[in-house]
Parts: C-alpha cells; structure tokens; sequence
C-alpha cells in the first residue's frame, strides 16, 4: 500500500528516471519509474520537479494522472530510504499518459516489506515438521535438483510435472520463459507441462495459425481507423483498458475522422461503429454506448455457445450478397469454396440458433461486409477474446470467424483492419519446441489420474485457474500430504536423506511433491513442500510485447526482496545444479543437456534465447534507446542504428508455405456434450472472465486493503428477476453448484444481466469458478470455461452490503 | 532544486474562512506516515442543515476556491455520513483519476465521470463503483455546529491536480 493520502512528494528534477511497462495487461502501458532519496523533493514549480508540472496552482483536467497509490516509500539493501514513483508516460503511444487502476497501483505494490508486499516470499521455504522455513538458495536447489534427478533417473522425465506461464509480463518475458523452456524442455526433456491458465501445452489460437495468421496481426492505429469495431467475447473497457480508451474510444466519438480522411483519400469515413458479440450486457458495452450513442453500437447478444453459428450465417448471407473480397480471395486464399458450402447456414438457421434477430444480423452484415457510398469495403476489425478462447470449441469458432474475415478481405496488411486476439498478459514467449506434440497430453486429468511425481507451479496457480477444480485441488492436495507425512517424520535428515525419504513417497505411495516458484506463497504452494521465491518487473530487466507485437525493455530500478531472484536466474541455478549433478555422476551426456546456463544476469538469459531464435539486432541497448515506444516485432532491420519493426503483419503473405491463407470448413454443431448435460440439468448459465479492478488470480489483490475493501469476496452478477426470484440483494453471499463442485461469491445485482444467466469472476480467491466448469475440451485440450451452467441460492448476508457498492458497473 | 519542505514552505491558500475563524485549524493525521503530514486544514462554513435537500447536491470549494466539492444529504445513514440522521457526505467532484469535473446522477445516486466512465458511490464513502482511478472520490469531513450549521474540517484523499490538497508555495530563503 502506498504511505500516502492527501499528500504527496514530488520527484527532484535529477530522480532516477528508468521506464517500465506495466505488469499486468496485454496492452503494456508505458510508465516511468522515479526515485530519489528520502527525504528530498522536488519543488512545486514546473522546473524544480522531475514531472515537469506546476503544482503552485491546481492542474487542469487531463494535465496528469497521478494518486497517491502511485507513489512509495524503500529502504534498499544498504539502509538508504527511497522514494518510488511510478507514473504513466505521456511519450508512450500505446497509453499516452493514461493509467488504467491496474497499472496505476504499480507503485503501492513494491517490495519494500509493507504493505501488500509484506507477503512476498523473500527467501526459499522448505516444509518440514508440521511447519515451513526457511533456507538458503543452495539447500533449496540442492533437494530440487536431487529430487529431479533422482525421478529422471528411475523413472523418466514424465515424472516431472509443470505447470508453467507461457506469457509475457509479470511471471513472464522471453527471458524467462527461455530460460523455463531450455531447462524444461531441452534439458529435463518431460511432456508432462500444461500452462498457467489452462490444463495443457496448446495454443489459444492454434486455427488461426494454421490458417496463416497469427493472432496479433495488425496495431492499436487499427481500432483508431476502423469503420467498424468488432468486440467478440471480450470486455475491453475492463480487461484491455487503455487500448479501448486511448484507441478505440476516439474513433467511437468521430475523433479520429481527420485521420482517417488523411489515410484513406477518396474513401467514405465517419464515426466508428461498433459491434459487440456477447450474450451479457458488459460494461465496456455500457460506455460505448455513452461515447458512440445508441444507433452506432449493435449488440449480438447470442446464446452461449453459439458463435460458430453466428459467424457462419453473416459467412452465408455475405456471399449472397456478394459484399466478398473476390480479388483477395482469389489471389491471396485458399478452399473458399469448401469453406462456404461446409458453414453454410441461412440467416434464419442462424437467428434459430444464436436467439440473435434477423433483422440485427443484417444490420451488423450492412455495417460491416456492404460497400460504403464512395464504393469502398468497409474497414472492419475483429477484436476477440476469451469468449471464443475459452468458448465452445475453440478450434471452431475460431475457423468460421477467421473463414468470415477472409473473405471480406479484412485481413493481410488492410489498415482499419486484422482479425486479432484482444489478449489477457503481455506476450513474450521464446522457447525450444514442446516435446509433448499435438493434441498435448491432458496434465490436470493425469494428475488426477495419479500420475506425475513431482508437480512445480512456476508462477502460475491451477487451484484457482483450471477447470475440473475442485477435485483437482482435492487430489493435488491428498497426494501432496502422503509426502508432508514422510517429510514430518524426517527428524533431522540431510538433504540426501530428505530425498530418499521424498523419492519413497512419491514413486511407492502415490505422493507428489510440490514446488511453488512464484512472489507469494499460493494456495498450490501452501499444501505442497518447496517454495521459491521470484522477481517482478522492476526487480528485474524484462522483455516482452504486448498486443501489436510491440516490445520494450522494462527495466530495473530496484532490487527483489530478501533473497528473491528473477525467474530465469532460478532456472538457471537448477540447470547449473544438475549439470554439476551428472557431471558427478559421470554422466556426460546428460550433464550436456543441462550446459549453457552460466548467466550472470537476466540480459544473458535474453541474449542466449531471444537474440539467437527470433532476432540478433535486438539487444538491451538498442531497446533502450527506444523506451517506452520499444519497436513493432518482428524487426526489419536497423536505420541510423534504430531498430525498424513491423506495424501490420502479412501485407504480401501469410504464414503458410504457399503464402495464402487458408479457409478453414467450420460447421456448426452444437454445445460440446460434456457441457450440453450441465445445461440440460442446471437453469443458470455461469458465464466468467476478469473484473477492471482486480487482476488475474489476485496474487497482489488479494494483499491490498484497497482492493480487497472493493471486492471482499468473488464477484457474482445476477439479474434483477432472477435476485427477486431467489431472494437474493447485492452484498449477499451465495452459491453455486453442479455435478461438478460447488463455490460461492459475493452477489451484485446487475440490471442489465439476463435472466438465467450470471457471471462470475474467473479465477478468485475464496470462490473459484473453475469448481464448476467441466472437463470439455476441443480438439486441442482447449477448455470450455464459458461452458458452464449451474444452480445458485442464497447463503446469506455475510454482511459486505455495509462496506461494498451495490451500484450497477454500467457507465 | 531539492527542497526539504520542512524548511520551504508555508501554508497559503486557507482563504476567508480560514482568516475569519482564528486559531480554527483541524488537523489531520494520516495514518502510519511521517511523509504523509499533518495537514492544516482551513475550517470552513458550507451550509445549513435545514437548508439541505435530500438528493440534491450542493456546490462548494474546499479547502480553496480551486477544489470544487458537493455537499449531499442522502436521507438515511451512510458510512461517513454526519447529521441527526448521519446522511450527510461530501466529496471532492473532480474525478481523482484524470480530473475531468463528476456530475451527480440523482436517480442511480452517483457521481460519474464522462471522461474515462469512472462511477463513484457517494452513500458508500465515494467508493469507486468501476472506474480507473487508485482512489476513491476524496471525501470532505465535517462538522454540525449546534446551531445546526455544517463545516468542512479536513479531507481523507488527494484532491486531483495537487501535491497537496493544501496548496504549498515555495517561499525564497
Ligand atoms: S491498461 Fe493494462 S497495461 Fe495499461 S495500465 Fe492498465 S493494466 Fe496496465
Ligand atoms: S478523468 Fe474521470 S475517469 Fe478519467
């Protein structure tokens, strides 16, 4: 938490000035990061303060964004008190000086032993006795690195189970996740990963890439020069906030109109519209319609579940139209036609099935697909996200939509254009290839099944964040206290003994043995026997992009807790340890597999993987140089030794071998089975995704008093019928269950929620939704979160209404 | 320039009401923090009790002619609220995310900013209700005279556009 409340120092004009891209979301908002020695200040005159604005009279509207939450107190290593600020960069094009309330509590979150952070792990924790404590680095990897040795040995390297982040960001970056995959999948060489937020090794858009487009193809410009906005599955004003605000906004108030005059001579252009698909009434949907007005923002309020069909009728009825791009399809595509006659469904099928007017199917087909007055296609972009990633069948509904967007030639370097994920994290990902193939191995269910010896979440926390979860939880935890019991009877074992005692566990009793490596101590880590703790951005020198591919170097500007080190540096450790480990054992070539992590710093960890596997031109320096702009992925080349990017992905050719992308046949077919059953048994529809204040599984939330004084418990929106019906009011606590499992959360009711529906928030701390959500996966192990349907009743008042708002959310 | 502002600056900006009503300085404490202050706070007359309107808010500055606030009675008790029937809050009504002025919707009885669609809940201490500033809407504590008059005595929360919800000016050494 932040010292601060009605006051507030300022930054001298010589503070260290580093950048930094926020943690948090896809979009990667530029920050600045000052400090400077307490208890200095700068003054209040626009030149006495490293800001640069005058606060001997109050600032205009828009001049800042600055809070108290913003600012912090250190004390470093050596004793010298610090102050910390960390503000949005008015240079940065992707948020122009804005914060979100995620990005902006940056500052209340540093390591500085108070506060939120007084939780964090600040050295290695070992469990023993009934009781953990804690140990130096070298007892902490020797028990891993021998444990792992000993199972890869006996056993194989499928004993050695991961759950791991893939992404960028906090937990993430190409450092880290290189340093991850060359020590697990080059070295440890086990196919038995699965990643943070889902129970496999798969991609959230593994048809779009097949199709030949990746799924951050074009910039955040785009959404500004867009004649239409599609918003699919996704709730940008609370989960990518300052690219909805910063780009899509201006184009929905006719902001952007000069700029699109300019770009596009000749062309018809006016204020943006935007289409939302959505069964619920988001609030992202409520301030678009504020900022738009009513006659430019459609909502497709389908079905849950019905995407693929919604798609595949404005396919069908396009094509009657003849609103195609035949020229682009012609010379830029292929299987067209096998693509239209498979998803054919007519317009009336298509309203059967999403609940979705036909008289709003046109209107969206009219807006988006019917050439414009001055005879131009209309620039439409198509924005999706988890509503489709987690949706039913993802592989599907990902096809039909791709198949739409192809043949309205809105793809493939058109500017106003691209069909691209709105993302959760930044990206950031480099690694060796996943030796598990495809369709990866299905982990959460192996680890129920009992298999699996050893389990290590690194910065991720499936008790909160897969499907299935509460047997998960169940069984992870049952098979994790077989080795505490073995553990607690080790009175005074050396760590060779240790592991012999944990090796009988795990392979003669069915046992698993837990490693969490994360910031806090997780619930995941809590039942298990290892904990290791970890660095944030800040801490630590990061790479990453974000959802135009855009990437900067955040940097350093303070150390880690205690004894935390980055991510890639612990991979490091326990590659250099089982070098050392095999080498011992006169075991060559497998103490090979474990060469080449003699990395001082996290800048090696970049060099070693990004530099030798995406880009050599990129290094710390040139990033540097280019701050909180970073460059565009991939890079061209250098020009006056600037690093050139890329803004929009495949103005001449795909990523296929032919260069044409490719349709892809889609036909609609209903719910998946698994969560068909739930349906037909359970009258709610518990949709899911992240609430504005509060970011993924809470891991700093759940620490913050201003968070937590918000949202005390997990969010459950209902309906005004359904509350009335149910007896329930906003602040009380209810629960919901099915065949499943059961959870609760903390009522909120929302007017605009339709009946026989609620939504939960995804991945919360005492009320996980994943409880409930079923085993229905696509054909990649991809899950159907939104698939979910159960009952719900009240509990009781657990008496939130007298500290939390019962307001609606909706602007 | 460094300054210690200790040493630098003296407080302006406590306007008339401040002048009119000597030795009338309420302090408050922040918790936990030496850095945070003790800001002095003019005491300032805003309004009568009787005069008040239930849902209809009332425009004031606090705590200088540059930081625009409401004064609201709600018409039952509310966290923070003050009176006979504690239903009286007041807030600063520039949105602490960017500064965009707030406007008051009497039916749904929030404050809400058009400018980034921050929504406040003034019956639940100027909770954010969604929005995309760190901090709430920053409440003006009061006071009810006996004689059924209402003073603002300090306030919980940076005012937008400030170091300091009381103004500071560097003065030369
Ligand atoms: S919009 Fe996303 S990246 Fe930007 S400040 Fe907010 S959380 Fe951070
Ligand atoms: S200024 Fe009010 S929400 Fe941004």
């Amino acid at each position: 938490m932040s010292q601060f409340s009605d006051r507030i120092p300022l930054p001298p004009v010589d503070a260290q000035t580093t950048n930094l891209t926020c943690h948090f979301c896809i979009v990667g908002c530029g920050y600045k990061a000052y400090k400077w020695p307490r208890p200095q200040e700068g003054g209040p005159a626009a030149a006495d303060n490293a800001l640069g604005l005058d606060f001997t009279r109050p600032l205009p509207p828009l001049a800042a964004c600055l809070s108290p939450a913003m600012v912090n107190n250190l004390r470093d290593k050596e004793g010298q008190d610090w102050h910390v600020m960390i503000v949005p960069d008015k240079d940065c094009v992707v948020n122009q000086g804005q914060a979100s309330t995620r990005g902006g509590m940056m500052a209340s979150l540093i390591a500085n032993g108070q506060g939120v952070s007084a939780s964090r792990l600040t050295a290695p924790m070992v469990y023993g006795g009934t009781n953990w404590r804690p140990a130096g680095w070298e007892e902490a990897i020797a028990l891993y690195a021998g444990l792992t040795q000993r199972l890869l040995d006996a056993e194989g390297p499928d004993a050695l189970l991961f759950n791991l982040f893939d992404h960028g960001g906090a937990g993430g970056g190409y450092e880290n996740t290189w340093a991850t995959g060359k020590l697990i999948f080059s070295g440890l060489g086990t196919s038995m990963v699965r990643i943070h937020n889902r129970p496999a090794y798969n991609s959230e858009c593994h048809a779009t890439r097949d199709m030949g487009i990746n799924e951050l193809n074009n910039s955040y410009e785009d959404a500004e020069l867009a004649d239409v906005l599609w918003s699919i599955g996704n709730n940008p004003y609370e989960t990518q906030t300052n690219y909805f605000l910063v780009h899509w906004l201006p184009n929905l108030q006719g902001n952007s109109v000069a700029k699109k005059q300019a770009r596009f001579p000749g062309e018809t252009v006016g204020r943006g519209r935007i289409i939302f698909v959505d069964p619920r009434r988001t609030a992202s949907i409520a301030v678009a319609e504020q900022a738009a007005g009513r006659e430019n923002v459609l909502h497709l309020a389908i079905n849950p579940g019905t995407d693929t069909a919604l798609f595949n009728g404005l396919l069908t009825y396009v094509v009657e139209q003849d609103w195609i791009d035949r020229e682009f399809i012609a010379a830029r595509t292929t299987g067209f036609d096998a693509a239209v006659q498979a998803n054919r469904l007519s317009l009336e099928e298509c309203s059967a099935i999403t609940g979705v007017p036909v008289a709003q199917l046109r209107q969206a087909a009219e807006w988006s697909y019917r050439p414009k007055a001055s005879g131009h296609r209309p620039r439409a972009m198509h924005a999706y996200e988890k509503g489709i990633i987690w949706g039913n069948d993802n592989y599907r509904i990902q096809s039909a939509l791709v198949d739409l967007v192809l043949a309205t030639g809105n793809v493939g370097g058109r500017r106003g254009a691209g069909v691209v994920r709105m993302g959760g994290h930044q990206e950031g990902y480099v690694r060796p290839p996943f030796p598990g193939g495809r369709p990866a191995p299905f982990i959460d269910e192996a680890v129920i099944a009992g298999q699996g010896r050893m389990l290590t979440a690194w910065a991720c926390d499936a008790f909160r964040s897969t499907l299935n979860a509460q047997q998960y939880r169940a069984v992870v935890t049952k098979r994790a206290a077989i080795v505490r019991e073995a553990i607690d009877q080790a009175r005074g074992a050396s760590t060779a003994e240790l592991i012999d005692i944990i090796f009988d566990a795990v392979t003669q009793k069915g046992g698993l043995f837990v490693t969490s490596i994360d910031l806090y101590p997780k619930p995941i880590g809590e039942i298990g026997h290892l904990m290791l703790p970890a660095a944030v951005p800040g801490e630590m020198n990061l790479t990453s992009m974000n959802g135009e591919r855009r990437m900067r170097l955040s940097e350093k500007f303070m150390d880690p807790p205690g004894i935390a080190k980055p991510d890639c540096l612990i991979a490091a450790e326990i590659g250099k340890a089982l070098q050392a480990l095999y080498t011992q054992a006169g075991n060559a070539a497998m103490a090979a597999r474990f060469a080449g992590f003699d990395w001082a710093s996290e800048e090696d960890a970049f060099n070693d993987g990004f530099r030798q596997n995406e880009s050599e031109l990129v290094t710390y320096e040139r990033l540097r140089a280019l701050g909180n702009n970073g460059v565009q992925l991939p890079v061209q080349g250098l020009e006056n030794g600037q690093l050139v990017g890329t803004e929009v992905l495949y103005t001449e050719r795909f990523a296929t071998e032919d260069g044409r992308a490719r349709f892809q046949p889609a036909p609609w077919s209903g719910l998946l089975p698994l969560a068909q059953a739930q349906k037909d048994k359970y009258p709610f529809w518990v949709n899911n995704g992240r609430v504005n204040e509060l970011w993924q599984t809470l891991y700093n939330d759940e620490h913050n008093p201003a968070r937590m004084g918000r949202w005390p418990a997990t969010l459950v929106e209902i309906g005004t019928a359904d509350a009335a019906r149910l007896g329930i009011a906003s602040g009380d606590l209810v629960e919901l269950y099915n065949d499943y499992g059961s959870t609760q959360g903390m009522a909120h009711v929302e007017p605009g929620i339709r009946e026989g529906q609620v939504f939960m928030m995804a991945m919360g701390r005492q009320g996980v939704m994943g409880d409930l959500a079923t085993t229905a996966v696509d054909e990649n192990v991809l899950p159907y979160y939104k698939g979910t349907w159960a009952a719900v009743r009240r509990l009781g008042d657990a008496a939130y209404s007298a500290s939390v708002t019962g307001k609606s959310r909706h602007y | 320039m460094t300054l210690s502002r200790r040493n630098f600056f003296k407080l302006t900006g406590l306007g008339a009401a401040a002048a009119a009503t000597p030795g009338a300085f309420a302090q408050n404490a922040m918790p936990g923090s030496a850095d945070a202050g003790r800001q002095a706070y003019p005491v300032q007359p805003i309004a009568r009790l009787d005069a008040l309107v239930v849902n209809q808010p009332l425009d004031f500055a606090y705590p200088d002619a540059g930081s625009a606030c409401q004064l609201l009675r709600l018409g039952h008790a509310v966290p923070g609220g003050i009176g006979p029937q504690q239903d009286i809050v007041a807030y600063s009504i520039l949105c602490p995310h960017m500064g965009c002025p707030t406007s008051y919707e009497s039916s749904s009885r929030r404050y809400k900013c058009g400018c980034h669609f921050s929504v406040f809940d003034p019956e639940m201490g100027g909770q954010q209700v969604i929005g995309q500033a760190t901090q709430d809407l920053p409440r003006v504590l009061l006071e009810l005279d006996d004689d059924g008059s209402i003073r603002a005595v300090g306030m919980v929360g940076l005012v937008y556009g400030r170091q300091s919800n009381v103004m500071v000016q560097e003065v030369s050494a």
